[in-house]
């Protein structure tokens, strides 16, 4: 019963997004999906056999790599997996599954602290990944548990605790399921068709189960980022969503060419006019210091090899001439690391210039 | 946000009383700062409440966790960082969230929290002293005081004849409170009283700690007012338990065992006084000097009384409750008559006076010293103790013998 506790489900639907990364060609991607079918048929050694001689090509590939460290997870072969989302997680920092799937593991151990190390880092890399936040919230209820055995004295095995684990699970399984109601396949197609024809981005159509970042862009804002999961004020982000109107022409204008301008500097690995696209009082994704935040974008950034940053389907909401957010597709690729992702800025104007003072990943 | 706010003010809620202080002792704190030592788990549970208060949940469990790794058996720590966890992924009812936790260890826990800030935060002010410490002997290097209101010992090193504060420590004392009367009522006793001996933790069970010292409890006093039982000891606490609940012994006095061994450091066997009250009384050094002195003016009177060879002098420091060498006043009085027909002469030295005072109501002080006694035909010497109580403002003996 122990693996059953934490989502596995969520690894699958993060499979799901590493598909969308991913550089392979056509062919080979579908040599991955064959081989999480086999996996979800419960042919684990089959399935590793195939991802090994996958990998063999490929040995830098995430997807397989990632792919990997499922199979090997459902074999209990542990150690080995957690080798090797540990090593993904060196390699891609900036991707929050390997991070997750590591916490998974490190909780079914009972290392709960070692698993909210690994989930405070996918949090950090995308502060709004819902799968994290749960997670994490498990593993603070699960350590709150453990403190209050031994203030109190007693056993965990308790009943009590038994009644926990099944709410935990239900919790699980709501959240893994797409929202009704949510145009999941819709907005992944109508992404891909405006993406940018540069970028081979494939439509994820057919996992239910992809991230809700999939969501389309004009629905409504989410709660800002916070470091531990606050339900509590998504009211607030609703009522502020009711008063804002579709921006004026120019204000979209505008804003269009500082993403681009900032895109470009990106890519360019312009650290400075990078970061001079961030407003004095922008709010780092983890709550660091600007400093600590600055530096560590900019060692991002300045990783050897090429970056090519571009955005599309962008959506602009004004509130009012000084502030706007915007929405829009960002298709990111490094030499080992290719990624389209939702991301959600708010630009406030300083001194007639938009700058960025909130940003995230989501909806 | 909400949740987080409730949670701050629950538990703020709860320590509300933790900063009433008595009018008495802030007054006198803002005059001088405490010089009070901060060893113990009070200054980093402090800060704990003092981020939830402020709402600054996430700082506060990290002080928390220093907290529980320093403390790994700390109950109360523990059971604080279950709900600032808790408080991450769902909203906090109440301290110690957790579904059919035990009430009453919850509420204990809860106590410990109160006992332990209101100590922190309600320190006595330096220049004080309990004021049951009237007099230490030249060679009696310590004494301690128990507070059991306030779940403190506070230990005082005899700087020539000032008592100093070393340092003080989270108790627990009896289950039923304190003023014992009965064995097996499992409450703590009130009065003066030494440490009489030392058990070394291979001679207890792991139930009692580190260590354990037994204390005189009964006293001469208890005996006379019928107060019985026995056994009753500062002690530690088991290996798994860093600290129990105020209210937790048969009527011992129960330290954590890192500060019984501290402690243990400075006890003499046989001189240490353990001074158990249910809530001390602070004196300012003078009115600290003023009470003595005029106590040690009344011991010097009785003693040149003595020597004057003029009986009724002497006999009128004699309470009339008098109780002493199994007679009544007037049988002491009688025999005390008798004996001074035949002397010329007498000699008396009271050397290594304490003077130390019963708390309570009784405005009584337990004075011990050695007695030189010469005289025309017969000389002793022994160790004296007088009970000596107020009666209409003066200082009468209510009790004599050997100490």
């Amino acid at each position: 019963m122990t693996a059953r506790r934490f989502p596995l489900r969520a690894t699958f639907a993060t499979l799901a997004i590493a598909a969308v990364a991913s550089f392979a060609p056509l062919a080979q991607a579908d040599t991955l999906q064959d081989i999480s079918k086999l996996l979800k048929q419960g042919q684990q050694a089959q399935a590793l056999e195939r991802t090994d001689k996958y990998l063999a090509t490929k040995p830098k590939d995430a997807q397989g790599r990632f792919l990997k460290g499922l199979i090997l997870t459902e074999m209990n072969r542990t150690p080995e997996a957690i080798a090797v989302f540990t090593k993904l997680t060196e390699d891609f920092p900036e991707l929050p599954e390997p991070y997750n799937n590591l916490a998974v593991i490190y909780a079914q151990q009972k290392q709960y602290d070692k698993a909210k190390q690994a989930l405070e880092m996918a949090i950090r890399t995308h502060p709004s990944y819902a799968t994290a936040h749960e997670n994490l919230g498990d593993i603070y209820a699960r350590m709150a548990s453990q403190a209050y055995d031994k203030a109190l004295q007693i056993d965990s095995s308790n009943a009590s605790a038994q009644t926990k684990l099944a709410m935990i699970r239900d919790l699980m399984s709501a959240s893994s399921r797409p929202t009704p109601g949510k145009p999941v396949a819709a907005t992944a197609a109508t992404t891909a068709v405006v993406a940018p024809a540069a970028i081979e981005i494939k439509p994820v159509e057919a996992k239910p189960e992809a991230k809700a970042e999939a969501k389309p862009a004009a629905v409504k804002p989410v709660a800002a980022p916070a470091a531990t999961p606050v339900p509590a004020a998504a009211p607030a982000a609703a009522a502020v969503a009711a008063e804002s109107k579709p921006a004026p022409a120019s204000t979209s204008g505008d804003i269009e060419k500082t993403l681009e301008a900032w895109a470009a500097a990106w890519s360019k690995k312009n650290v400075k006019v990078y970061l001079a696209h961030y407003a004095k009082d922008f709010q780092t994704p983890g709550g660091e210091p600007r400093a600590t935040w600055e530096s560590e974008r900019s060692k991002r950034i300045t990783k050897p090899g090429k970056i090519e940053v571009n955005i599309g389907n962008l959506s602009v909401t004004a509130e009012g001439a000084e502030r706007a957010t915007a929405r829009f597709r960002q298709n990111y690729r490094s030499a080992s690391l290719k990624t389209s992702s939702n991301k959600v800025l708010v630009l406030v104007r300083q001194d007639g210039k938009w700058l960025i003072q909130q940003e995230r990943v989501g909806k | 946000m909400n949740r987080l706010l409730r949670l701050g003010m629950l538990i703020a809620a709860a320590l509300a009383c933790g900063t009433l202080a008595s009018a008495h002792a802030k007054t006198a704190h803002a005059a001088s700062p405490a010089r009070y030592s901060d060893a113990g788990p009070e200054p980093l549970l402090a800060r704990v409440f003092e981020h939830i208060e402020q709402n600054r949940l996430a700082a506060a469990l990290q002080e928390v966790e220093a907290l529980v790794k320093a403390y790994p058996n700390f109950h109360l720590a523990n059971l604080i960082k279950g709900d600032l966890l808790l408080a991450r992924s769902r909203p906090i009812q109440a301290f110690g969230n957790i579904a059919n936790a035990p009430q009453d260890k919850l509420s204990d826990l809860r106590e410990e929290a109160i006992a332990r800030l209101k100590a922190y935060h309600e320190k006595p002010p330096a220049n004080y002293v309990p004021r049951y410490l009237l007099q230490m002997r030249p060679d009696q290097d310590y004494a301690i005081v128990v507070d059991t209101q306030r779940s403190r010992l506070y230990l005082y090193q005899n700087e020539k004849g000032t008592p100093r504060f070393v340092a003080d420590y989270y108790i627990s004392h009896g289950k039923l409170g304190t003023d014992k009367l009965r064995e097996g009522d499992k409450k703590t006793p009130i009065g003066v009283y030494h440490v009489t001996a030392s058990l070394s933790r291979q001679k207890l069970s792991d139930f009692y700690g580190t260590g354990a010292f037994p204390i005189s409890y009964p006293n001469e006093w208890d005996k006379r007012h019928g107060r019985n039982g026995h056994g009753i000891w500062l002690h530690g606490t088991p290996s798994d338990t860093f600290s129990r609940p105020p209210k937790a012994s048969d009527g011992c006095v129960v330290l954590a065992n890192q500060d019984l061994d501290a402690l243990s450091k400075n006890l003499q066997i046989g001189l240490t006084p353990v001074i158990i009250s249910n809530s001390i009384e602070w004196l300012s050094l003078d009115d600290w000097q003023a009470e003595r002195g005029s106590l040690k003016k009344q011991i010097e009177q009785w003693r040149s009384d003595w020597e004057s060879l003029d009986v009724e002098r002497y006999l009128d420091h004699y309470s009339k409750k008098f109780i002493g060498d199994g007679m009544n006043q007037a049988q002491w009085s009688t025999r005390k008559r008798l004996v001074a027909g035949g002397k010329s002469w007498i000699k008396l030295s009271a050397e290594n006076i304490s003077m130390l005072r019963n708390p309570g109501k009784d405005d009584m002080v337990v004075v011990t010293f050695d007695q030189d006694y010469r005289s025309n035909n017969l000389s002793n010497v022994m160790k004296k103790r007088q009970y000596w109580q107020k009666e209409d403002g003066q200082w009468k003996i209510v009790y004599e013998g050997a100490g």
